[in-house]
This record gives C-alpha cells, structure tokens and sequence, in this order.
C-alpha cells in the first residue's frame, strides 16, 4: 500500500532483545534525562517580584490623565462611553466655575465618572475615542477586591497623581504609555 | 551501689541518643518531603517551592501546620480504634528501625566511651527485618478499617507487594551474610572500615537489594498501593488532618531509614572512603563518620527521588511478574553463585 506521505512508520513487533528486556539500560538512558533536566535554564518567572515587560500594545486598567500643570484634562464630552461596547463607563459634567482654573482644563469638567472594570473589556476604544487625550489604558492589571461593587472605579481612583504635588507616583502611573501618547 | 550508678548513666546515655536519633530521623524526613518536592520541580524545568522563608526553607513546617489545622474525619462505617491503629502503627515502626543502626562509631565523653548505636543487638538485620515488615500492618489495618473498597485494594496491594519483595530481599542478604559472617550492623561496618565494601563483593545483590527497597518503600515505580489514578489515594483515601499526615510522614522515614541501612550494608556505614579514621582523635572521627553516612544517605534519597520523577508506575502483574519470576530465581543464583565463591576462596 503506498503512503500519501514519507512520515508513516511501521510499528516495530519484534521480540525484545535481551538488553531490552533487561529494562535496566532503558532506565538509566531516561534517568540521565531528567537528571539533564537539573542543568536546564527555568521558564518561570518569580512574578510578583519580577515581572516580563509588556507589548508596547499592552492595554490595563484605565486612568484619567491631567496636563503637566496638574489640571484634569476631560470635559465629560461622553465619547469614551459612547465608544464603550461593553458599556461601562458612566459620567457627569458639569461647568467650572471661576476659581477653579488650577483644577480643569477646559470650561466642563467631569463631575462624577465612574467606570465599572467588571464589565470592561480593556479594548482600548474609550482611549481612541477621547479627543482630549484624558483617558488611556495603563500598565496596571489584575485588580484584587472582596466586593463586586469595589470594583466600580470613580474619579478619585481613576484619576492620575498629581504632577507636581507627587512626580513620582505621577511618572510611575504614566508609564511607557505616556511615551507613546506624546509621540502621537 | 557502684552498679546502679553506671545503670543510671547507661540509661541517661542511650534516652538521649534515643531522643536525637528519633528527632534527627523527624527533622531529615521533614525535610524530605521538601526536598521532594524541590527535586520534582527541578527535573522537570520548574522552580519548586520558594515562598515560605527563605529558599522555601519553612514550607515543611507550614505543610505540618497545615495538617494539624485540617478537620478531623473518622468514617461512620469504619472502625473507629483501628482507623486511629493505622497511622500510629505505621509512624511507630516506621521510628523504631533506626534502633540498631551505627551512626558513627564512638564518642569520647569526659573519659566515657559512648557508642552512638542505640542497641549493638547481635541480630540488627533480621531485627530491621521484622519491624520494617510490621510497617505494613499499619499500611493494611488503615486501609481496611477505612471500609471503603478502594482503601481495601490499597491495603491489599500493599501487603502483597511487600510479601512479594521481601522474599528477594532476604534472599540477596543471604548472600551478603555469608560473606559478613554477622548479622550485626556494627561488625558489619567495622569489617568493611578494614577492606572493601560489600558492594564489590555484592553489586547483583545490592541491585536486588535496592529494587526491593523501592518496593518495601511503596515508592514510584512500586507505588501501586496508593495509585491515585486508579485508587484515589489508596489505603489513605479515607483520611485527614494529621492522621494522614502521620501516613505520609512514614513514607519518608522510611525512605530514610532504607536509605541509611542500604549505606550501611553495602556502602561501608560511617566509614569515609580512602581514609583510616584510626589516625584521628575519636570525637572528630565520630563526627567525620556521620557526616559521611549522612552524605551517603542523602545520595540515595536523591537516588529515590531521581527514579520517582523519571519512571512510570508498573502495573500489577508487572509487579508479580519482577518479584516473582525475575528477582527471586536471581536472588537465589546471587546466593549460590555466592555461596560457591565463599566456598571455593577459604
């Protein structure tokens, strides 16, 4: 009968020879293989200690972004949550009064915006969408929480450090994302 | 007057190295278990435990203390006295083996000569025999007390597995008491300090030796009676907390008892090769010579560990098949092939 390809092998069916009975050289031909296996370089990372670096692509929890002088730089225009498939994303504006100048960048600020990482998909749409660069996906994943409910994140825990208040909190929240936002 | 003052110190003497050995036995298994398991996951490209303190190095104490927090389940059906026979029984034989083992020769202390064997009994071997045989009692009482018909196989399994084994084991020591003379485990490592080791004399027979010893050891490729994929957990499946703990905790003295009395037998004891102790002061040649029993052991462990993680189960008429008609006619032509030898060169 001929093959469709040159890959078939027959099954060997001979009786075993004497060495092969003996199963003693077998045994030492497959310890010397684990033993091989003492010198080889481990796959595993210890993780929480060291971490692999991310794609540039990579795309975690959201954070709001504020300008280097410290002001929120979203204006609730409701982009993001109209871009949002999976719907998580809520939010309310409202206008900046004088005074707050320091605060907002632009005349409308956001209230209250809320986004609920259970129902987030990390897709990156609201990112896309944002016209005021104010929101972006960070480096930070794996939320750990008791309560379903804890993990409806408001502005308070959305929201970037503050720039000059504390810069190294504030660079460690950019990231390597921040490098790619200026360079758009 | 004079008499009872020496029985006292005796006494004084050999519950102290009872206590250490006992202890020591405790600790070495305690840390097999972790050692195991650092083994396993190195052979097979893994890290292995390294949280709990440094190197992983608490992770027995926390396993220990995990069992003692487990809850206590004793069957309904089962027999209750028995059911707590088991583990007990299996603990204590699995302690009282290293009763005649020399762990080193003798120590100096203040003008007293301590021998750190707990009992030169003229019988050593056979007396290792005979308790490493009852271990399977607790193995068997566990298994059946559980009522529980995968427990019964286990126990079944274990006991005519070491049935099987112990044959060939007493055969091929046969061999290696006609060379010895003795049945003493103190003589036989003086004789071995002054010539070869009987591992020259004996290689077919330690083979046998180590096969068996696998075997009597319930270790992979013999574990047959606490084969999870067929018997959940075998003569254990049944148990919980410390109880289970205790069984397994057996496993490893045993592991290091069979590993102690392998070196002793046919690798020269507490004799450092190449090397005349007689050159040193007693205490420190005490202390080198544990140290090199130690070291020996610790090989074999290694050995145990090395062949677990390497060879797959055998099946049960495997097993009858390698007891029966392989090592036991081999044993036998170990022994005359021995005998003939012994014959021919006095």
């Amino acid at each position: 009968m001929s093959t469709l390809t040159n890959k078939a092998k027959a099954v060997d069916r001979s009786p075993m020879s004497f060495m092969e009975k003996m199963y003693l050289p077998a045994i030492a031909k497959g310890m010397m293989i684990t033993f091989s296996h003492i010198f080889k370089k481990k796959p595993t990372i210890n993780y929480p200690e060291k971490q692999r670096p991310f794609s540039p692509v990579f795309r975690g929890l959201q954070i709001l972004n504020r300008d280097e002088e410290g002001r929120e730089n979203c204006t609730a225009c409701g982009l993001c949550a109209v871009a949002c498939p999976a719907e998580a994303i809520t939010m309310e504006g409202a206008e900046r009064l004088p005074g707050e100048e320091h605060l907002y960048r632009e005349e409308k600020y956001a209230a209250k915006y809320e986004i609920n990482m259970l129902r987030c998909i990390f897709c990156g749409l609201c990112e896309e969408a944002c016209p005021k660069d104010a929101i972006y996906l960070s480096e930070t994943f794996a939320p750990a929480d008791y309560q379903r409910k804890q993990f409806v994140y408001n502005k308070q825990e959305l929201l970037i450090p503050h720039p000059k208040e504390n810069p190294e909190a504030y660079q460690k929240a950019l990231g390597n994302r921040a490098n790619k936002a200026t360079s758009n | 007057m004079y008499l009872s003052t020496i029985d006292i110190s005796l006494i004084l003497e050999k519950l102290i190295l009872i206590v250490v050995v006992v202890s020591a036995s405790l600790v070495v298994a305690m840390y097999t278990t972790f050692a195991e398991r650092k083994v396993a996951a190195v052979l097979q490209d893994r890290r292995g435990p390294n949280r709990a303190g440094p190197f992983g190095l608490l992770q027995p104490l926390a396993d220990g203390l995990k069992l003692f927090f487990k809850e206590e389940i004793i069957p309904n059906l089962s027999s209750k006295f028995l059911f707590i026979l088991g583990p007990a029984l299996a603990m204590l034989t699995a302690c009282m083996t290293s009763a005649v083992i020399p762990w080193g020769d003798h120590i100096d202390f203040f003008g007293r000569n301590v021998s750190l064997q707990i009992a030169d009994v003229n019988i050593g071997i056979l007396y290792v025999f005979g308790v490493v045989s009852l271990g399977v009692y607790g193995i068997m009482i566990g298994g059946w007390a559980s009522n529980n018909k995968f427990s019964l196989m286990g126990g079944l399994r274990a006991a005519s597995q070491i049935i099987s084994y112990e044959l060939a084991m007493g055969i091929s020591l046969i061999a290696l008491l006609m060379i010895t003379g003795t049945l003493s485990l103190k003589e036989m490592v003086v004789q071995q300090q002054g010539g070869f080791w009987n591992i020259v004399y004996q290689p077919l027979g330690f083979l046998i030796f180590l096969i068996c010893s696998f075997a009597e050891c319930n270790r992979t490729p013999f574990d047959l009676p606490e084969a999870e994929n067929e018997l959940i957990g075998g003569y254990h499946t049944e148990y919980s907390s410390m109880k289970l703990g205790f069984y397994l905790f057996s496993e490893y003295i045993n592991m290091f008892i069979s590993s102690v009395v392998m070196s002793t037998l046919f690798f020269g004891g507490y004799d450092i090769p190449f090397f005349d102790e007689s050159v040193l002061s007693p205490n420190v040649a005490a202390i080198l010579g544990i140290a090199a029993l130690m070291t020996k052991t610790l090989i074999f462990i290694f050995l145990f560990m090395w062949v677990r993680w390497t060879i797959p189960r055998f099946r049960y008429d495997q097993l009858m098949h390698l007891g029966w008609r392989i090592l036991i006619p081999l044993a036998l032509f170990n022994m005359l092939a021995t005998g003939a030898g012994v014959l021919y060169f006095n």
